[in-house]
């Protein structure tokens, strides 16, 4: 490959002559096609300017239409009109320089001083600017300086007289060479060139148009605007020689701005959009580039992709989370290449064989033909078969997709899974993988890609797969299981949890084991035992767990004490990091899969549901519930009769409104973390959503103590309510009470219900806190996306340096202690100690 | 800020101008020149004090939360 490296680019403004020269043709003539739809000569499809229908050749290069790469051509303006893009920049130079010698109405020594103060550039011309516009006379010439007016996007007013864009061209050619860097213009350009008076037409290949169905020819946009632009210039010329009033010439040119203004940009703001006759706005040079369907965005950031799907995704967790569910019509669209070699031709021709699913759809002949299967041509293709040829098969079970859900914030987004063939219309992924992906059941959509090359293929089987990618490349913890699974493991890992023989079979079975645990032949087996049967044998571990007094303890791959939950299990969970670090990603990835058909059967075996009556207070513990809020809300009382009568006194810094507020806030989260002690020690540990919560399945307190005891403070930015009427949150409370339950303390639970006026409330606080996730997810999201683009190009090399796409070298030895941190435990880091008992283990 | 102050600062890692000899050593490991090198100006007030010059090769020797002590390589250019 050659390799060049571009030293720089720059960028500058289009002189006529260099406009003149590189234009093919003189475009004269505002029309297209003569009557036998042949281009007309000077007109804007000029075979000079580039062919874009087929059989012609192109009058400046002699190319056919794919091998012209189509020609410039120019317009001679009658008038010189204004560059929009430099509407802005003209009115500086017209507010800084003399308009009678051009020079900056600055003596010279001023400018000096300027020159030498830090800002440069851009700040330095507008510190110029700002004090030569202030000039009433040149300090050059003498000669007196008017008011200059600019009215968007293209006029200019000078005392009330309109400014014309030749004399402002006069102006513009009068500044001096030496005066234009600290106009901040650099010395290739010329002012007076913003100013046009010829101008460029796109090639013709830019503008193609279009045959349609019918036979009729529909033209560009920018062919379109070309015309009337022209239309206008000849019929200005004409007036000017005829000698036409003033008037009408004004007229004319100002029109022949608006149309030169359009072409460039037609979302200028201040005048109207050029429209087509269905009011539809034309789209010139401008809105080609700009934006999200844009070029840059459009097509050359973003594009459209073959050999991908997308659709609705629902669960199962009878599948691995390595595999996905595809949609049988989906799997009969995408095709797999699949080279034609000795080896596998027959297998080939069995897939042209095929009348159903796994079969081909396509022979691509070594000539790069390519043929669709029928029912017709199939024995001819079968016949004609040879090694070189290609076979595009349907998707089979086992073929790696890349599968995505967006946004692709991280790696994890994008993970190579094995297809699996499913009937059906949605793509089914195993619910334990949901997490990485942020993906959910409620109506979320996502794509498969098949990889294309043997290559592709094996790169996303070895870099992309699931179990590759198991561990967060953040600190080397788990991603994957959630939910259902960690209830089910703490429901069955509760002690004195116990399944029958025949149900332990049953649920072993879902894990693809036959035989019972243990050698002797039991009545019943505790869920503890059936787990261990699922745990590799080489695992010893102590953790936490939130469900059980004693710890996690686990030896030889048999859990001897401690309930299993989010600690063990799960996202973070150690007991599946362990078996990553000890048999392998892909012993990890297997485990989740059992543990997961595993558990979901003993939920169904068991039950798991919630009802009303889970979330009762019984009397007593009522009782305390209101003792505690009452006794919270008198102290908050006395604070605030405090503060009526000025008796607060203010925390450091804060005024006396602020301490009060504080203060009550305070109690208001006193009362929360009350309730929440209070549900803990009065719920039974066997209710369902306490097994939930406290597992880490799902839900936190918060929602036990909302569902059985309080709402609690109902907070709007981040205060107690204050917004609405005067005094008041609503009408129908006194004035500048500022009792808590008249700021937005709830003191209702859910199962009571709420009062119109703690609806209100509830209501105020729900639009807050969705209006501000989703100013947060826009904010964050931008923020991240910003880092992203900023280190896309990092690369770590094999020396453990990292360097950019240019060979820079950023940082010389990756993280400093060159170690991947998926590759770490944690705060551990390397856990060097459990590495030495490993190794004293197996010496013995 | 005077040169031993600033030297001696607890925030400024230990800056030194490698010699001829060892700056090419270190552009020999890593396959590259001096343009591949991170740049350090010469208004850098650390490089005023110790004296470096423009293509001058500045050592910097920093404390790490990860490794510890680490090294790290700068090209002097002019400002
Ligand atoms: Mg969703
Ligand atoms: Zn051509
Ligand atoms: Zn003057």
């Amino acid at each position: 490959m050659i390799e060049k490296e571009i030293g720089e680019i720059s960028f500058r403004l289009m002189d006529p002559e260099t406009v003149r020269e590189m234009s093919a043709i003189r475009v004269v003539v505002p029309d297209i096609y003569d009557d036998a739809g042949y281009p007309i000569e000077g007109g804007l499809m000029d075979l000079k300017m580039g062919v874009v229908n087929p059989g012609l050749r192109c009058k400046t290069c002699g190319g056919r239409k794919d091998t012209c790469p189509g020609h410039f051509g120019h317009i001679e303006l009658v008038r010189p009109v204004i560059h929009v893009g430099f509407g802005r920049k003209i009115y500086d130079l017209l507010r800084t320089t003399c308009s009678e010698c051009g020079k900056i109405t600055l003596t010279e020594e001023k400018v000096k001083e300027i020159e030498k103060e830090p800002e440069k550039g851009i700040y330095q011309f507008r510190k110029i600017r700002n004090k030569a516009k202030k000039r009433e006379k040149c300090p050059h010439c003498e000669a007196e300086q008017k008011k200059i007016e600019f009215i968007k996007p293209t006029s200019y007013r000078e005392n009330g007289q309109r400014l014309r864009p030749n004399e402002i061209r006069e102006r513009l050619e009068r500044i001096p060479e030496e005066h234009l860097e600290p106009l901040n213009i650099s010395k290739e350009n010329k002012p007076e060139w913003m100013i046009l008076t010829v101008l460029p037409v796109p090639p013709a290949t830019t503008r193609p148009s279009i045959t349609l169905e019918s036979g009729d020819r529909s033209e560009d946009d920018l062919t379109h605007k070309l015309i009337d632009l022209l239309r206008i210039n000849q019929r200005l010329a004409d007036n000017l020689s005829a000698g036409a009033p003033q008037p009408i010439i004004e007229d004319l040119w100002d029109l022949l701005q608006y149309h030169v203004t359009t072409f460039m940009n037609n979302s200028t703001t201040g005048i109207p959009a050029a429209k087509h006759r269905s009011g539809k706005s034309l789209q010139t040079l401008f809105e080609r580039i700009k934006g999200k369907e844009g070029r840059i965005k459009g097509n050359l950031t973003g594009k459209r992709v073959n050999f991908s799907g997308r659709s609705v995704i629902s669960p199962d967790p009878s599948i691995s989370i390595g595999e996905v569910g595809m949609p049988l019509e989906m799997a009969e669209e995408l095709t797999v290449p699949m080279k034609v070699t000795k080896k596998n031709i027959e297998k080939a021709k069995e897939y042209i064989e095929n009348e159903e699913h796994p079969k081909a759809n396509y022979v691509k002949r070594p000539t790069g033909e390519k043929i669709k299967i029928t029912e017709f041509n199939k024995e001819e293709l079968i016949e004609e078969l040879e090694p070189g040829y290609t076979v595009e098969r349907q998707l089979k079970d086992g073929d790696p997709v890349i599968f995505n859900r967006q946004p692709s914030l991280h790696r994890q987004s994008m993970m190579a899974h094995r297809a699996k063939i499913m009937p059906g219309k949605t793509i089914r992924i195993n619910d334990g993988i949901a997490i990485p992906y942020n993906a959910d059941f409620d109506g979320d959509e996502m794509n498969v890609h098949i990889p294309q090359t043997t290559e592709a293929q094996v790169e996303a089987d070895n870099l992309l797969r699931v179990s590759e990618n198991l561990l967060s490349p953040k600190d080397g913890e788990i991603l994957a299981g959630h939910q259902d699974y960690v209830t089910g493991l703490a429901v069955m890992t509760t002690k004195g949890t116990k399944f029958t023989k025949k149900e332990t079979l049953r649920l072993l079975k879902k894990a693809g084991i036959n035989k019972l645990p243990g050698d002797k032949d039991k009545k019943e087996y505790t869920g503890r035992e059936i787990i261990s049967e699922l745990i590799p044998n080489s695992i010893d571990m102590e953790g936490k767990s939130n469900l059980s007094e004693e710890k996690v303890k686990i030896e030889d791959g048999q859990i001897k004490t401690g309930t299993l939950d989010e600690n063990t299990f799960g996202p973070g969970g150690k007991l599946t990091r362990e078996i990553a670090d000890e048999e392998g990603v892909e012993e990890a990835r297997r485990f989740i899969d059992r543990i997961g058909r595993v558990t979901v059967e003993a939920l169904m075996m068991k039950g798991h549901t919630i009802t009303m009556k889970d979330y009762e207070l019984d009397e007593k513990i009522n009782k305390e519930r209101k003792k505690i809020i009452k006794k919270k809300e008198d102290e908050a009382k006395k604070d605030i009769k405090a503060y009526k009568e000025g008796r607060l006194e203010p925390y450091p810094g804060k005024t006396e409104k602020e301490t009060l507020e504080a203060k009550v806030r305070e109690k208001m989260s006193e009362i929360n973390s009350e309730l929440k002690d209070l549900v803990y020690r009065s719920f039974d540990p066997k209710n369902p959503g306490v097994i939930m919560t406290k597992s880490g399945a799902r839900g936190d307190w918060k929602n036990l103590v909302q569902m059985s005891s309080a709402l609690g403070q109902a907070a709007v930015e981040g205060k107690r309510l204050e917004k609405g009427y005067k005094g008041r949150i609503l009408p129908h409370q006194k004035r500048e009470t500022l009792s808590p339950q008249d700021r937005g303390f709830i003191p209702n639970s859910f199962l009571e219900g709420l009062t119109p006026i703690q609806l209100f409330q509830n209501a105020m606080d729900g639009r807050d806190s969705e209006i501000d996730k989703g100013l947060n997810t826009r904010d964050s999201g931008y923020l991240y996306k910003r880092a992203a683009n900023a280190l896309i190009d990092l690369k770590v090399e094999q020396d453990k340096t990292v360097r950019s796409a240019s060979n820079q070298i950023i940082q010389f030895n990756y993280g400093e202690d060159k170690i991947h941190p998926q590759n770490t435990r944690g705060e551990v880091g390397i856990d060097i100690k459990k590495i030495k008992n490993k190794v004293l283990k197996e010496k013995k | 800020m005077d040169k031993e102050t600033l030297l001696n600062h607890e925030l400024v890692p230990k800056h030194e101008i490698l010699s001829e000899k060892d700056a090419k050593k270190i552009l020999e490991k890593y396959g590259i020149t001096k343009k591949e090198l991170p740049k350090i100006k010469t208004n850098d007030p650390v490089i005023k004090a110790i004296d470096a010059e423009e293509g001058d090769v500045i050592e910097i020797t920093r404390d790490s939360p990860t490794a510890g002590k680490t090294k790290y390589y700068r090209v002097v250019i002019p400002a």
